[in-house]
């Protein structure tokens, strides 16, 4: 694993746009930091997500992903995230069944008012992944010449 | 004729490797013989044959063609070309062994494969004869000899001796270069040969009789009512062709990243549903057309271009893999039957 | 069993069905092959049942039950389960089916049987228990247990979901440690893991037989066919889309996987798929309690359904793999 000083990870967020993604902003307008290396693509509810994106992240140069969405109870169309919360509970078990680090993905459930707790979680991720290193399991190497 | 004892085959892998690859069909971890890079201690497999043909060595599943770039507002062109180094092929099968003058038949012919042509260049085929056929084999049907198989080298593997003959230039150049190996009188193999030629006799499709297909038969074999009853298990998937040793089909594809571009071809199968698509659509709609056009491809059509030669060498692979057990020994004989 | 055969005739005979589907005879004793028989003396002549009928019928009926008229097929315990999802997932019209349970001690199959070093093999007989196999090259008793493909030898119900009409008796759930081979690598460590699914997964040569022959893979277009997707690959070109298939494949059947071991069964290249889909049976059985996929008409998978209080993903985590 090739970690140096200056290697930074890329770090995927999928943000839920009725409360993460305002969760981001709200974070931004109380000038609270979190690393410039996290890549936010808004989804409409964290139930949007296809497993698939979790996968292709990877697959073009991701270290980490991680999943914000409203708090149980929460979600906009009453019930996308408990579903979400069951599809990525058995998906990250399954990578970690196939050896693929565990640590590399992660879900929090952010909402619009919570931004410090945005930039806590950023700050947290980044920090995991930076220790793991480059993203090498679920690499495709045609995309890292 | 030289020979070498079988406990010092490992020696003779050895000095090959010393001067350029070699490979040989090997157990992998779920027991299946698989054409595998030789390393100190790798095991010749007992298996006849390996599950995946030895045609992936000279046509890889995938294979890079050309890449692009986009530098400096400009495309460049990326060379993906790599130039292969000589190697060895041990223990190739007769059926596979005449698998490679099929596939030359289409690769080396205009326009020249060149990809192909220069892994066939640099590769010193090493046959291995059969004497323990399986009751999936029918090579005899297809006019080749299990128990002298052609190459660049032949050998036979007999009470714990190989035997080992030169048939080439390129074999003579592998054999001086193995002092290991030592001279024995030249009818060595004929008993063994005479022992495996009397039991392909014996077995089950030996006698498969091909008269009905060939070249010329597309208007009588075309519109047979037999291909739908033939084809309503078929799966579609692509099993037979991916075994298969003389399936030769591809399709070129691209990998896009966002600022370059690699272009590949990969091994297609005429029984997926978008073999050949087109933007008009799809000349073969249902599996009954795709799985017609695999069959006849073989019998038939290969034969009409290529001096009657049938595109199949028997080798099995496909009765023994197909998932619902439909190969071209049944369509042969269901087809061969002709309406009374 | 007897009478599977004479079932057959009869309803076709008494015109019962128009259709029976089944298996046909092949070259050899065992490459028997999926068939529709429309008339009598089509079954009096190639219709078998042995103990090499593994292929699962039930993906056929998708389009035989739509075919018009009234088609039998013979179903065995884990066809079944099969057979029931389809019907949930609304790809078999039921009414057009006459469901045949046939009760059912494992099928044998010939890729293990060879994987005992038997060769060219001219006929397999029961006899006491134990089979007979006789080769060109000498016979062998082998233990009957020792023949059967994977998905038999662990069995994971006898019991039939759905029938008719049933041939033999109705049978009970069976625990024959389905599971184990899960847990033994849930227990390895995760470069353990990583090395044994690599050195799995990168025999695959794209082919499609797991995905062709799975009752739950019955999309009408698959996202990996589909050149709109973007995620068309005709052959895996790289490691990563090794697994991407296979991860997804095993997700997208996850909760409505019936375990009926169809994509082990077929694969030329003796993956042990099934470990994927039991994983995710094994975590969903742990997570949200016992389910399993085509055991009824009613109940909603659970990828479909949720509770308030269901485990966070984190929690997965700290199981370390393990449920």
């Amino acid at each position: 694993m090739q970690v140096n000083s200056e290697w930074k990870p890329t770090i995927v967020a999928f943000c839920c746009n009725w409360c993460s993604y305002a969760g981001a902003d709200l974070s931004g307008t109380n000038r609270l930091s979190y690393p410039a290396n996290v890549r936010i693509i808004r989804i409409p509810c964290s139930c949007r997500l296809n497993p698939m994106f979790i996968l292709r992240a990877f697959q073009r140069g991701a270290d980490g992903v991680i999943l914000c969405g409203c708090h149980p109870g929460d979600c906009r169309y009453t019930t996308g995230n408990y579903y979400a919360r069951r599809r990525m509970t058995l998906l990250f078990s399954m990578l970690d069944y196939l050896g693929i680090e565990r640590a590399r993905t992660r879900v929090e459930w952010v909402s619009a008012a919570e931004g410090a707790k945005f930039a806590a979680t950023m700050n947290d991720f980044v920090q995991t992944v930076t220790a793991l290193g480059e993203n090498r399991r679920l690499e495709d190497l045609r995309c890292k010449a | 004729m030289k020979q070498i004892a079988k406990t010092e085959l490992d020696t003779l892998f050895a000095a090959i490797t010393a001067e350029q690859k070699l490979y040989i069909p090997a157990d992998d971890s779920a027991g299946q013989a698989q054409f595998t890079l030789w390393r100190p201690g790798l095991a010749l497999s007992g298996r006849l044959n390996t599950a995946r043909s030895a045609k992936d060595l000279f046509f890889p599943q995938v294979e890079n063609l050309v890449g692009f770039r986009m530098h400096a507002g400009a495309i460049e062109r990326v060379e993906t070309r790599e130039e292969p180094e000589d190697f060895v092929i041990f223990g190739v099968r007769a059926c596979d062994c005449r698998s490679f003058s099929i596939l030359d038949r289409v690769f080396l012919s205009e326009p020249v494969d060149t990809f192909y042509q220069m892994r066939r260049a640099h590769a010193t085929v090493v046959t291995l004869a059969c004497t323990r056929p399986e009751e999936t084999c029918f090579c005899a049907a297809m006019g080749v000899d299990a128990a002298d198989p052609a190459g660049d080298v032949t050998c036979w593997l007999e009470d714990g001796t190989l035997l080992w003959r030169a048939n080439t230039e390129k074999g003579e150049a592998l054999t001086e270069k193995l002092p290991m190996l030592r001279p024995c009188p030249a009818d060595a193999a004929d008993a063994q040969q005479a022992r495996t030629r009397a039991l392909m006799q014996k077995l089950p499709l030996a006698k498969l009789d091909l008269s009905a297909f060939g070249a010329g038969k597309t208007r009588a074999l075309f519109d047979r009512p037999e291909w739908a009853s033939l084809s309503e298990a078929c799966l579609g998937c692509g099993t037979c062709t991916f075994v298969c040793p003389t399936c030769q089909c591809y399709d070129v594809e691209e990998f896009r990243d966002g600022s370059s571009v690699r272009r590949f071809r990969c091994w297609d199968s005429c029984m997926y549903s978008d073999f050949t698509k087109m933007s008009a659509g799809q000349p073969r709609p249902t599996q009954r057309e795709r799985f017609r056009q695999r069959f006849l491809h073989k019998l038939v059509y290969f034969p009409e271009n290529n001096d009657g030669v049938f595109g199949c060498v028997g080798c099995g692979r496909c009765l023994a893999k197909c998932p619902i057990h439909m190969n071209i020994v049944k369509v042969i004989k269901t087809l061969g039957v002709t309406h009374a | 069993m007897q009478g599977v055969k004479e079932k057959a005739i009869e309803l076709l005979r008494s015109k019962s069905v128009d259709r029976v589907v089944g298996w046909k005879a092949g070259e050899f004793f065992y490459d028997l092959t999926p068939a529709v028989f429309t008339s009598v003396p089509e079954v009096e002549q190639s219709f078998v049942w042995s103990v090499f009928c593994a292929a699962n019928l039930s993906k056929y009926l998708i389009a035989e039950s739509r075919r018009g008229g009234k088609v039998a097929a013979f179903l065995k315990p884990c066809d079944t389960y099969s057979f029931v999802q389809l019907v949930k997932e609304h790809r078999i019209l039921r009414e057009n089916v006459h469901v045949v349970g046939v009760q059912c001690a494992g099928m044998c199959d010939m890729e293990t049987i060879r994987s005992h070093g038997l060769s060219a093999v001219t006929s397999v007989a029961e006899q006491d228990g134990a089979l007979r196999v006789e080769t060109l090259y000498g016979a062998r008793t082998l233990d009957r247990k020792d023949a059967l493909g994977e998905k038999c030898r662990t069995c994971k119900s006898k019991k039939l979901a759905v029938y008719d009409e049933l041939l033999g008796e109705q049978g009970c759930d069976e625990d024959n440690g389905r599971f184990l081979e899960v847990a033994r690598i849930e227990a390895m460590t995760p470069e353990e893991r990583f090395a044994f699914w690599r050195g799995e997964l990168s025999r695959c040569i794209r082919c499609n037989a797991c995905r062709n022959v799975c009752p739950a893979c019955s999309c009408e277009t698959c996202v990996f066919d589909n050149p709109d997707s973007g995620l068309r690959n005709k052959a895996a070109a790289d490691a990563f889309e090794e697994n991407l298939f296979h991860i997804i494949r095993a997700f997208h059947v996850a909760s409505r996987c019936t375990d009926c071991g169809e994509c082990t069964r077929v694969c030329p290249q003796h993956i042990p798929l099934h470990l994927l889909n039991r994983k995710f049976i094994k975590d969903i059985n742990g997570l949200y309690g016992p389910y399993q996929a085509g055991a009824d008409f009613d109940t909603k998978p659970p990828l479909m359904d949720f509770t308030l209080h269901d485990p966070e993903p984190s929690q997965a985590a700290v199981r370390g793999g393990g449920v």
